[in-house]
Parts: structure tokens; sequence; C-alpha cells
């Protein structure tokens, strides 16, 4: 990568909404080595985190900063949402989208949207229209339209919460290559068990606030506080 | 009702004239429509500006304009004595088409409106997090939406193309000039002319099936090389 | 396919484009146009003259405010004083007779109100008025209308006060009758809309003959003084030949059902 977006930085970071703090204040800072999970219980604010680092949700207070300005952070960002956005065309024309935003051209983007639907097992759905795919497969399609950018940093929110065994299985296989090609992710999970499978780095959040930060050997190995300790046992924490 | 059909089969030049100047008209309104309201539909859709709902709420309102309101306003406007009369439209092909794209830009724009608004809860996600540009974002939905888009064009062809009070107004009937479908309806019927003018209305009714049945049949072929 | 479709649309759009050299528009009234004189007439003009006149058909009332706006460039129209006030008030330039026919009163063929014996145009809405058998009446403000009021007036009654059985409808001469048709009603038409509408139903022709219904009909240019657009030259031109002799002999010839329907009275 030309561009360096690590290491971000959130300081009193927070976001309400109505007066209602949402998230925050996040103090954190991440190099973004390999692929780091975001772990928390539902509604812990995963998904608000990711955006404020993404800068899609509104900063109410505090500052984000990336190794970069935020415009540049951006357009080497990409996100995948919990319930995968499709636009209503063919997979072929899902995958040269945001190559063609980018002033590809059209020829080249459709060389690399057959090699892209390759890679995440779509080779042979190129022209069907992507609202008849499953919904594992509109995943995977997302997922693909994320990485077909080059970008430095993907966030995921969720991206296997509503797939079978056999999906997360596929895409967690995806991201683990996307991460040895060199792409930084950061995914949010409430599923302690890929947490374990995939994590190089964790953030634990719970009702907004993150508890704790680090390498998920340790992690896993030696939470430090009581509500990550209760978290890893399965007790149901809030 | 024999002879009426008996008028149609033959299809005399007369009628043939009538009938491609109704198309033509209409046609004309509905492209210029389309290019004002499709744009309008999707800014509406991915921008929240100070009079947005004021504007989506006049566009619904207008939906309901009668048709020989506009006819008279733009008559006012175009007449010798009025603020454009020096440009001598009234009483031409190019004052029907002003008050036919009048007619039908809300009714397109609110349908259009409605579509877009649909498919851009779906998206706003997705192009907030690329980033894109407004006149992206319009592109994108417009191009997806586009067979919802179709239908809302096909409505304000139907209510164009039928249309009577606006166009007899400002277009005057002239014979050979100015006389559509729906006028040479209303002339014939005024002289007990039935025949006539049910034939017309037969006229009226195909091409209004047939326009249809041509653009569902653009989406349908479209469909089958994608599907 | 689909280029084919385009093809054959850019073609519907290039074309109709042909007209004739000249053009102008004229207003007439509906009762001018359904006699069918002007489909006579027109080919003729267009022949003669390399002119198209433009019809606007519509009623006296309308023709004479198309003129003072300046919409049209001439008009033709039958109610005398309204046209002199159109020229008074420096719209017009002159007022030049040309033809004229007659009305009629036309109703159901067993005549309820016995109009078929009566003297004059007079006695005629007198017993229409004692019977209150339905009368349908323009109700539009147009020659024909206002030749029926001032008809009511001569005859020492009120159209305000009728109630119930006269029916303005507001319409055109062919409305007027098809809803004369309808209702089974009492009607003044022009004698020429009346031959040519083809949905008389159970209508005959009642009466006719009294002078004080002969229906003059005038040509009136717009004044080039008030309106510089107006094409006054078309308009003379127009003038000269609607008073010349081939003019006179289609306008004499012009008949229907073998009945002549104006006569030509232009000086």
């Amino acid at each position: 990568m030309v561009t360096e977006l690590f290491p971000v930085t959130l300081k009193g970071a927070e976001t309400s909404r109505r007066g209602k703090r949402l998230v925050g204040p996040v103090d954190l800072s991440l190099d973004g080595q390999g692929l780091c999970v975001v772990l928390g219980p539902n509604g812990s604010g995963k998904t608000t985190l990711l955006r404020l680092m993404h800068g899609t949700a509104r900063l109410t207070g505090g500052t984000v900063q990336w190794a970069c300005d935020m415009d540049t952070a951006r357009h080497h960002q990409a996100f995948v949402f919990q319930r995968p956005v499709v636009l209503r065309r063919t997979v072929e024309e899902n995958l040269t989208y945001p190559l063609r935003l980018r002033g590809v051209d059209r020829k080249a983007a459709k060389a690399a949207a057959q090699d892209w639907a390759e890679r995440v097992g779509l080779g042979q759905h190129l022209t069907r229209r992507a609202m008849v795919l499953s919904g594992g497969e509109q995943q995977k399609l997302a997922i693909a339209r994320a990485l077909i950018t080059n970008p430095a940093l993907v966030f995921l929110d969720e991206p296997t919460a509503s797939l079978d065994g056999r999906a997360m299985r596929e895409i967690e296989a995806i991201l683990l290559q996307a991460k040895a090609d060199g792409t930084r992710l950061i995914l949010s999970t409430h599923d302690m068990g890929q947490a374990r499978r995939i994590a190089d780095e964790v953030v634990f959040i719970l009702g907004g606030q993150v508890h704790e930060t680090g390498p998920a050997k340790m992690f896993f190995d030696t939470p430090k506080t009581p509500e990550a300790r209760a978290f890893l046992k399965g007790d149901i924490v809030e | 009702m024999r002879h009426a059909f008996w008028l149609v089969v033959t299809f005399d030049a007369e009628l043939a004239e009538i009938a491609l100047r109704s198309l033509r008209v209409t046609l004309t309104a509905l492209v210029i429509a389309c290019l004002i309201a499709l744009p309008l539909a999707a800014l509406l859709a991915v921008r929240r500006f100070r009079w947005r709902r004021a504007t989506i709420a006049l566009l619904n309102a207008l939906m309901g304009l009668p048709p020989v309101v506009v006819g008279l306003i733009v008559y006012i406007f175009l007449s010798r004595s009025g603020p454009f009369g020096a440009l001598g439209l009234l009483f031409t092909p190019t004052a029907m088409i002003v008050a036919q794209v009048i007619i039908i830009v809300p009714l397109i724009a609110s349908i259009a409106h409605q579509s877009l608004r649909e498919l851009w809860a779906e998206y706003h996600d997705l192009l907030i997090s690329m980033n894109v540009t407004q006149m992206q974002k319009m592109r994108t939905l417009i191009w997806d939406a586009r067979r919802a888009l179709l239908t809302a064009a096909l409505a304000g062809f139907g209510r164009g193309i039928g249309e009577v009070g606006a166009i007899m107004i400002v277009g005057g009937n002239i014979d050979n000039a100015t006389r559509v479908l729906t006028t040479a309806i209303a002339l014939e019927t005024g002289k007990g002319e039935f025949a006539l003018a049910l034939a017309l209305g037969f006229v009226l009714i195909a091409l209004a099936l047939g326009v249809n049945l041509a653009i569902h049949w653009i989406g349908q072929t479209e469909r089958d090389s994608r599907w | 396919m689909k280029q084919t479709l385009l093809l054959a649309l850019l073609t519907l759009f290039a074309s109709g484009m042909a007209h004739a050299a000249d053009q102008m528009r004229m207003a007439v009234t509906t009762s001018f146009h359904n006699s069918g004189l002007a489909d006579v007439l027109l080919p003729q003009i267009a022949n003669d003259l390399d002119l198209e006149v433009q019809l606007l058909v519509v009623g006296t009332g309308q023709a004479l405010k198309l003129g003072e706006a300046g919409d049209v460039d001439a008009i033709l129209v039958h109610s005398r004083a309204a046209e002199e006030a159109f020229v008074e008030g420096g719209y017009g330039t002159h007022r030049r007779e040309i033809m004229y026919n007659d009305f009629v009163f036309v109703g159901p063929a067993n005549d309820p109100a016995i109009i078929g014996g009566a003297g004059a145009a007079e006695d005629v809405l007198q017993r229409i008025a004692e019977a209150e058998a339905v009368f349908v009446s323009r109700g539009d403000d147009s020659g024909t209308h206002k030749k029926e009021l001032s008809l009511w007036a001569e005859a020492g009654l009120d159209a305000d006060t009728f109630d119930g059985w006269y029916n303005a409808v507001g319409a055109g001469m062919g409305a007027a009758l098809n809803t004369a048709s309808g209702l089974n009603a009492y009607v003044l038409s022009d004698r020429a809309s009346w031959l040519n509408f083809g949905n008389k139903g159970d209508l005959v022709l009642l009466f006719a003959g009294d002078p004080v219904l002969f229906n003059q009909y005038a040509y009136l240019p717009v004044n080039p003084a008030r309106h510089d657009h107006v094409k006054s030259d078309l308009a003379a031109k127009l003038e000269r030949w609607l008073t010349s002799a081939p003019a006179q002999a289609l306008i004499v010839g012009y008949t229907i059902e073998g009945e002549t329907l104006f006569v030509f009275n232009a000086e």
C-alpha cells in the first residue's frame, strides 16, 4: 500500500442520538495488524464503533484520527454490512460498479470482476441478477465488491451473523486469504467462536465502552476485566 | 358500431395523420417531462434540503392538477397579449407539448420518487460508504430503478395521450395543425358523428396499448438476456 | 429490433412538417364550421392563393376575444352588435358582410308545444314557454346563443326567469343538439348544423322562414395597429377572395341534402 492509514487513534470519541450516548467515550489506538475483531454482545455498539472509524456515523465528541486525512482514508477503505447490500444488477455489474466509479475502463473492470467472482466461488453466476442469489452468495459478492478496489482496510459488520455454517466457513476462508494478501480487516462479531478462529487482535466492547484491547491470544487466555471474563465464560453480560 | 370498425380497418390518411400527431406531441412531451421529472425525483430521494418535504407535498398535490386549468394558464401565458405572446406559440403543437409537460411532470416525478426512495433506503449505507457524489448517486438510482421508472413514464404517457381539456384550449383543435385524437373525438361527438368518434376512440386505445406493449416488450427482452 | 423501433420513432418526429407557403389563422363560429362550407372553401383558397387558413372553431364570444388578444388574424362570426363593438373598440379594421343563412327551430316530432303552426318566431317562443316544453339553450355566449336571447326578449320573455324546462348547456351547437336529442327537447339551431347533424333521433325541423331568423356572417380583419404581428396582408387577400365571384359561386352552390344553405350578399 502506498498510503498508510494506521495507526488509527480515537480520543474520547463518542456518538449520541437525541441526547442518548450510543458509543463512547472511546480511547483506542489500533495499528491494524492483520485481522482485528471487535467483539461484544448484541447491542454493545459494535456497528456504531465501526461506522465511527469509517466516518459514516456522526461524531458528537472527541476525535478519530487516521495516519492520513479522513477523505484519503475513506478512499482506501470499504465496508461490508451485516445484511448484504447488493445492487439490483447482475453479479458482474455489482463487481464492476466500484471500479467504474473510480474510472477504471470497462474492459479492465470486467476482467477484474471475472477474477474476483471466481475467487469467491461465484464464477458461474456472473450474468445472474444479484437479487436472486442466496444470502451467503450475496454476502460473498458484497465482500468481493469490497475487495475489488484493493483497499488498505475493509470493515466487516457481523458479516456472517445471519448465515449458515457452510457460508460462514467459506467467508472466513475468503477473509483469511485477503489478510494473507495484505489487506487489513476490522470485523465485528458477537460470536466468540468466530473470534477465536480468525482474530489476531481483539477489541472487547460492552455498553458502548471499550473494556479491553490486545492480541487475541492474550485476550482469550488471560482476560483482564471481569466483564470480559464473564463474557468468555458464556455468562449474559450487559 | 360496424361503421366505426370499418373506418378503423380502412385507416384513411387523415386518421393516420391525426394519430401520428397525437403520438408525436405526447411522446415529445413525455421525453421532456422525464428529463425534468426523473432527476428531480432522484434529487428528492438522495438529498435532504430545506424545502424537500414541501416540494414532495407540492408534487403530490400537483398530480391532481386539473388539465383544463393548466390549459387555461398556458393559454393566458402564450396568448399574444400574455407575457410570452411574442413567441407566437399559441395554437401550435409546441403549446400543446408545453401544457402536457406541465400536466405529466408532477405525476412522473411523484411515482418515480416513490420507487427511488425505496431503492435509496436499500442502497443508502453502501453508497454513503463508497463516498460517491450526489450525481453518481442519482445516476445509480435512476439506472437501477429503470423498470419502475418506465412504469412511471407509462403512467405519464397514458395521462398525456388521453388528455383533451388542456390541449383543446392551447392547441385550438386546428385541422391539419393541432388536431389530435382526443380533440377530434370531442369535435366529432359534437357533430353527432358517433361512428367516426368511436373509430378515433379505437385508434386512441390501440395507440395507448401499443406503446405500453412495446415498452413492456423492451423490458422483457432485457430481462431475458440477464436472467 | 430496438433499432427498428428507434428508426420508426425518428421518422415519426421528422414527418409532418410540410405546409403551404402562407399561413393565417381565422376564428370562425361552430355553426359556420358545422355547415361543412369550410371544407369546400379552404381547399379552393389554398389552391387560388397558396394560403393555408387555419380555423379555430369557437363560439362568437371567444372568437371576438381571440381577435382582441391578437391570437388570430381575422374572424368570421355572426353577431352584429358585438361585431360593431369590436370594430369600434379598435380591435378590427372594419366589418365586411359576406353571406347569411338562417336559424331554425328543431324539436320532437310530436311537437307538444305545437310550434309547427306558429306565425312568427316570437309566437314560437311564447308557445314553448307557455307549454313549459323542454328547451335546450347553447348558453355559451355564442352568436346563436345571443340570437336566442334576443328572440326571447322580442317575445317579451326573460330567459333568466325560466326554471326546470330551460336547459343552458354551455356548449357548442353539436353538443346542444346532442343534448336536445337525448332530452327530446326544442332547440334553436342554424340550418347548416342541423342538416349536417348525425344524431337526429326523434327531432325534426318544426319552424323556419321568419326573416328575423336570418343569420348574417361578417368578416373582420384584426387591426394591425394594435397587434403588429397580425398578417393583415394575408387577411386582406382572403377578404378579396371571399367577396369574389368564384367564392360566390361556391357559397351559393353549396347544398346539403339538396337544400341551399347560404345567400351570398357581399358588396
